[in-house]
């Protein structure tokens, strides 16, 4: 039960930062279905930060470091997105695709790269990169938690408030609810897409980071993040765009997801399914969802229409 | 002149867009406190012209006042800061705000970039009663009725203090009563010293409520003139550069065989559990046509999508030049013969991204005449289209290339009669076909479907306006609740006898 505790934690808060981040995207008007991509730019940026610092850096900058770096990452290259779909208007789910393409080749490029140089240029092709998650994680009691569940809380708070109650969380939802009207009242409807777009790329990065460092040890990076990006864009549709639903969502999913990892420790071995069939269950689960709810969504309704200020 | 004679001047204004010169050395002057219409048809410049005083274009030539000093307006922020404000024809207002929070977005008071709209609501509260534009603050705009909405955007202007108020067309969208509001509620603004700009083309909106009025046709200034010097046929004359015919021209009918033959046809309703349609009979004879008439929302929608095959009918016959059609797609319908000038020509009149030659093959893509063997013959589908929009003056910026979206409205809906009636069909059936349009394009398009009448076709017309139910039908069908409660002959009902039948006071036994 705390094992399920544990995953369900990590998984959740890593789906609601992914999710929040798509969230104000969204909300901006950018569809934005690169948080995979954008994961996995956070995640082996951040790894890599980690791997190389000096070893006598203390727990709290190994940590500061590594998620700064990690949401830098993915604000640059979200910015990739934000630059296509914004500035040359080009249809928004196909550069994310792209950008989820370029993704995982970067990230394998990298990590080969590094660990070839690691071993003195033995010609290693090794995807896979070690790290120590130690500075990562705690105790309290009997729950082993990290510190993504306090960063992770602490940008939920952040982003509720952001949204509801400032004004660039209103102006930021006008631009993607009908950004002519945003235009009319003087709201710089670029500017904002932009700064919608690049929080993704925060929350993205470190949703990436946070998933793959409180789980295990070393990552293969040939998979990315093996489709937690898209499984939070599922989480944010269940979650009507609303933070706050967001996060129910996303530790909904989690158990799914967590499930896969633990049931070989309970009673659930007596049923006699393979590791297959519970690593399906949060994207099965998904599907029948948003099959059911996705008729009533209230999705933002300008979103992955381009601005243009000329047309009628 | 003295300062204060005029609050803004727009001085000899050119605006040029590829293809089309929209404003044309036009000069306007606006005096503090009056109500200022400006005048023309569909196309003539007047959104252009006001989207330069509000900074959303710049033009080539000339240069804009405000109390005698020359000003720049570069986009609506300037515009704003020298208290000018636009209600626009298509409200921007987002659906999913409150009404509170689309009045105040993009002067959102706050400190330090949180929100304070306790103050917020107290101005508007203020405002909302001194000018007496009652509005549910808390309300979502998706919610609330179109009246609403616009003294919502009314209000946007007056909390951002605006002086000079700029209205586009805002009876289009507006029932009768509302637009009776609207009229009151712009001269009580006038009275409290705020200066009205008013777009129009209806101009019995003008004689009542502006004090002078500024022409514009194709572009260019034709003169200013005070409403209580002039009449509606003077204004009209100097708006389409003719005499414009209030009444239609047209001889007697001779009706002929059935066309189309209705047979208890009853219709579901998507709101609620009763029928939107109740077993409605009529038939309609060559040479003859017949208006469907009644006030918005009685099933008039409904019985036209059932009868044009968008939607299905839960029961009874359609009957066609012979043919049973009650159950046929609607590309068959076509074939056989139907035309449908539809209600709305945004949603099922145009595809708005296609060009318009584009959308004048788009039943007729797939003849022979315009394909070979799956492939478009470009050639043959560009001298149809070039030919049907020189024959029914379709004006647009770049001819058959012009996509439909950039064109206005009076023009798209040209476009649609000319290619529902170039189909020489039995039955054209016309909803609404000049909802929106200036007298000109009325006229134009009365005269149309007449000549479809005349040509010896059926014509099924449905309208809300009762003068144009009078003025060009030669039978009357008023339908109430889903049923039709009444057949006149126009040249003896009264137009008293008929709103009592619409409001469902009366019904007659058919």
């Amino acid at each position: 039960m705390t094992l399920l505790i544990k995953y369900t934690l990590i998984y959740g808060i890593v789906l609601m930062l992914v999710a929040l981040g798509a969230c104000f995207s969204e909300h901006s008007g950018i569809i934005n279905i690169a948080m995979e991509g954008i994961m996995v730019i956070g995640g082996v940026f951040g790894l890599l930060v980690l791997v190389m610092l000096p070893a006598g850096t203390s727990s709290f900058m190994k940590v500061l470091i590594s998620i700064c770096t990690a949401a830098a990452a993915g604000v640059v290259y979200s910015a990739l997105l934000a630059f296509a779909s914004i500035n040359l208007k080009a249809d928004q789910t196909i550069g994310g695709t792209a950008l989820n393409l370029l993704a995982t080749a970067l990230a394998l490029v990298l990590v080969k790269r590094y660990n070839n140089t690691m071993s003195g240029g033995t010609g290693t092709q090794s995807p896979k990169l070690s790290f120590v998650n130690s500075d990562f994680i705690f105790n309290i009691g009997p729950i082993t938690v990290n510190v993504f569940l306090f960063v992770g809380l602490a940008l939920l708070v952040i982003a509720i408030v952001v949204l509801y109650r400032t004004r660039f969380g209103m102006r930021l939802m006008a631009c993607g609810e009908h950004p002519q009207a945003a235009d009319s009242v003087g709201i710089n409807v670029y500017r904002m897409r932009w700064c919608g777009v690049l929080i993704s790329g925060f929350l993205g990065g470190i949703g990436g980071l946070a998933y793959i460092v409180p789980a295990v040890q070393v990552w293969n990076f040939e998979s990315g993040v093996t489709g937690m990006g898209f499984l939070a864009i599922a989480v944010m549709i269940f979650g009507q765009w609303k933070p706050g639903r967001i996060f129910l969502a996303a530790m909904f999913f989690a158990v799914f997801k967590a499930l896969a990892n633990i049931y070989d420790s309970t009673f659930l071995t007596a049923l006699n399914l393979t590791k297959e069939v519970y690593n399906m269950m949060p994207f099965i689960a998904s599907m029948i969802i948003l099959a059911f709810t996705s008729k009533n969504s209230r999705a933002p309704k300008a979103e992955g229409v381009p601005y243009d200020k000329g047309q009628r | 002149m003295t300062l204060a004679d005029y609050v803004i001047e727009m001085l000899n204004i050119t605006k040029e867009f590829p293809g089309i010169k929209a404003n044309d050395d036009i000069t306007l002057q606006l005096k503090r406190g009056e109500i200022h219409a400006l005048l023309g048809e569909n196309g003539a410049g007047k959104s252009t012209l006001m989207s330069v005083l509000f900074g959303l274009y710049q033009p080539e030539k000339g240069c804009i006042k405000k109390n005698g000093q020359v000003v720049e307006i570069k986009n609506p922020n300037d515009a704003n800061a020298l208290n000018i404000g636009m209600v626009h024809q298509h409200f921007k207002l987002v659906e999913c705000f409150s009404v509170l929070d689309n009045i105040i977005l993009g002067v959102e008071p706050n400190k330090l970039g949180f929100l304070q709209k306790k103050e917020a609501r107290e101005k508007v509260l203020r405002l909302s009663e001194q000018y007496g534009l009652k509005v549910d603050l808390d309300a979502l705009v998706e919610d609330i009725s179109v009246g609403m909405q616009q003294r919502t955007e009314i209000l946007k202007m007056l909390y951002r203090d605006n002086e000079i108020l700029i209205f586009d067309e805002p009876t289009a969208v507006l029932t009768p009563q509302e637009i009776d509001e609207l009229m009151q509620i712009m001269k009580n603004l006038a009275a409290e010293g705020k200066s009205i700009l008013f777009i129009s083309h209806k101009l019995a909106e003008i004689m009542a409520v502006a004090d002078r009025c500024t022409v514009l046709r194709k572009g260019k200034y034709i003169g200013t003139v005070e409403t209580k010097n002039t009449t509606v046929e003077e204004l009209s004359a100097m708006m389409v550069g003719r005499q414009v015919n209030f009444k239609v021209d047209k001889a007697p009918a001779q009706p002929g065989e059935v066309v189309l033959d209705v047979q208890h046809v009853t219709v579901p309703s998507k709101l609620h559990k009763n029928n939107a349609v109740k077993d409605v009979s009529f038939q309609v004879r060559r040479g003859e046509i017949v208006c469907l008439a009644g006030i918005e929302g009685n099933g008039q929608t409904q019985f036209i999508h059932a009868l044009t095959g968008l939607d299905a009918m839960s029961a009874g016959t359609i009957t066609l030049c012979g043919k049973d059609i009650s159950k046929a797609p609607i590309r068959q319908r076509s074939k056989d013969g139907m035309s449908h000038i539809p209600e709305d020509r945004h949603k099922h009149g145009l595809v708005l991204d296609f060009t318009l030659e584009q959308n004048m093959v788009l039943q007729r893509y797939w003849q022979p005449q315009f394909q070979k063997g799956g492939f478009i013959k470009f050639d043959a589908v560009r001298e149809y289209s070039d030919r049907l929009i020189e024959q029914y003056d379709v004006r647009s910026g770049q001819g058959s290339v012009t996509v439909a979206r950039s064109m206005s409205g009076g023009n798209q809906q040209k476009a649609i009669v000319a290619r529902e009636i170039d189909k020489d069909p039995e039955l054209l059936i016309a909803v609404q076909p000049t909802r929106g349009l200036d007298v000109g394009a009325i006229e134009y398009i009365h005269q149309q479907i007449v000549a479809v009448r005349d040509a010896g076709k059926a014509v099924l017309l449905v309208s809300l306006e009762l003068d144009e139910v009078m003025n060009l039908s030669d039978r009357i069908l008023v339908m109430y609740e889903g049923e039709i409660v009444g057949q006149f002959d126009p040249k003896t009902v009264t137009v008293e006898e008929l709103g009592l039948y619409m409001a469902g006071a009366k019904r007659m036994e058919l």
